[in-house]
């Protein structure tokens, strides 16, 4: 990888091989990934939320499952994917914190968000190639869009690659 | 209809939001200070209006490893509250307060005991500085049983921050620093839903 492009909390963004895209510190957000492993051509969206319709400032798409996913297709595809040959991986979606007197909605906001990157993606007929979601751990992820190589790094786990 | 615009937060606002910070971390230093028997000095509070991007950026890096506690609030503020401490002011107060040095060199972080006494601290420093929040506005705020976790800070600040995306795309750190001569570097950040700051403005009399 030549550069490692950095994509913050509710961002988005598209790079060419042989550009890297990375995310750091994923909690309950899901980090997803998009590539065409022909061209190369590559984006990540950080979501933090699953549903855009449930919020009143919804403005920001990349911070929603369902907007994100949808405008990162779109990105990609404009920048020159092949839309028949997209595939995906993603990351994230635990539960850093956790309250037996909490509200379920706070407890399962993680589980939700992976639940939703996974059905959007679904309905696009995105296949998933690799997921590491759930836990209660921390992840940082970086994606080479030459080898289509996505590293998940956690605190106190060994590197893994997917 | 809200008197906080958090786009447009006044100089007066800031000043009170800065003042509740300053108290509440007022209270959980001395409480610090007693349990471990030194010295600790607390930093001006910071009000800070900061995007979502920055959130983690705002106390170092995504990536950094922190001791990280968070206790949910309820009662006539809800919210969340959350207490950053980095791992070697972690290993010192333990060290302090079970009165052993650990090794060096040891691989495990944080034993069963030390983990035990950890949350105990935590325990005590947010309920001083929640409990100088209650006296301050004589609002009843219940708190949760704090839940602690040592991970990278962006993960866990993404939790005050997804809570935060609810409403927009900025979020508002009350941010306490401390720190004495044997390091201890803390934050404290207070995250009321949008709501509760009316509630605690109206509380001063604002």
């Amino acid at each position: 990888m030549s550069e490692i492009i950095k994509v913050g909390m509710a961002d988005m963004k598209v790079c060419n091989a042989p550009d890297g895209l990375t995310t750091l510190g994923l909690g309950s957000c899901i980090g997803a990934v998009i590539y065409d492993p022909v061209s190369k051509v590559s984006g990540m969206v950080h979501v933090m939320l699953p549903d855009s319709k449930a919020i009143k400032e919804n403005s920001n798409k990349a911070k929603f499952a369902d907007t994100g996913i949808e405008e990162l297709l779109d990105m990609v595809i404009k920048a020159g994917a092949d839309r028949k040959k997209l595939v995906a991986k993603i990351a994230g979606g635990a539960q850093m914190f956790a309250f037996s007197g909490g509200t379920n909605e706070f407890n399962k906001i993680g589980e939700r968000n992976a639940k939703a990157v996974k059905e959007m993606l679904g309905g696009y007929n995105i296949p998933i190639l690799a997921e590491e979601t759930g836990g209660n751990i921390g992840r940082t992820i970086i994606f080479d869009s030459v080898t289509g190589d996505l590293t998940i790094k956690a605190v106190g786990k060994p590197v893994k690659v997917v | 209809m809200p008197i906080i615009d958090l786009n447009n937060l006044d100089s007066v606002h800031r000043d009170v939001l800065k003042e509740i910070g300053n108290i509440g971390a007022g209270n959980a230093t001395t409480a610090l200070s007693k349990m471990i028997n030194c010295k600790v000095d607390m930093k001006v509070p910071k009000v800070e209006l900061l995007d979502l991007t920055e959130i983690a950026a705002a106390i170092g890096d995504e990536e950094t490893v922190m001791v990280g506690i968070l206790l949910l609030l309820e009662g006539d503020i809800n919210g969340m509250m959350m207490f950053l401490l980095d791992l070697e002011s972690a290993r010192t107060l333990v060290d302090s307060i079970m009165g052993i040095k650990k090794e060096e060199d040891s691989d495990d972080l944080f034993d069963a005991m030390e983990m035990s006494a950890l949350n105990e601290v935590g325990n005590i420093i947010t309920g001083a500085y929640l409990s100088a929040l209650s006296d301050l506005t004589r609002l009843c705020i219940v708190s949760s049983v704090p839940s602690l976790q040592i991970d990278m800070a962006g993960a866990m600040l993404s939790i005050p921050a997804i809570e935060f995306s609810k409403i927009g795309d900025k979020v508002l750190f009350i941010e306490t620093q401390f720190d004495n001569e044997t390091s201890i570097n803390g934050y404290f950040i207070l995250i009321p839903e949008l709501e509760s700051y009316d509630i605690i403005l109206h509380s001063l009399g604002l």
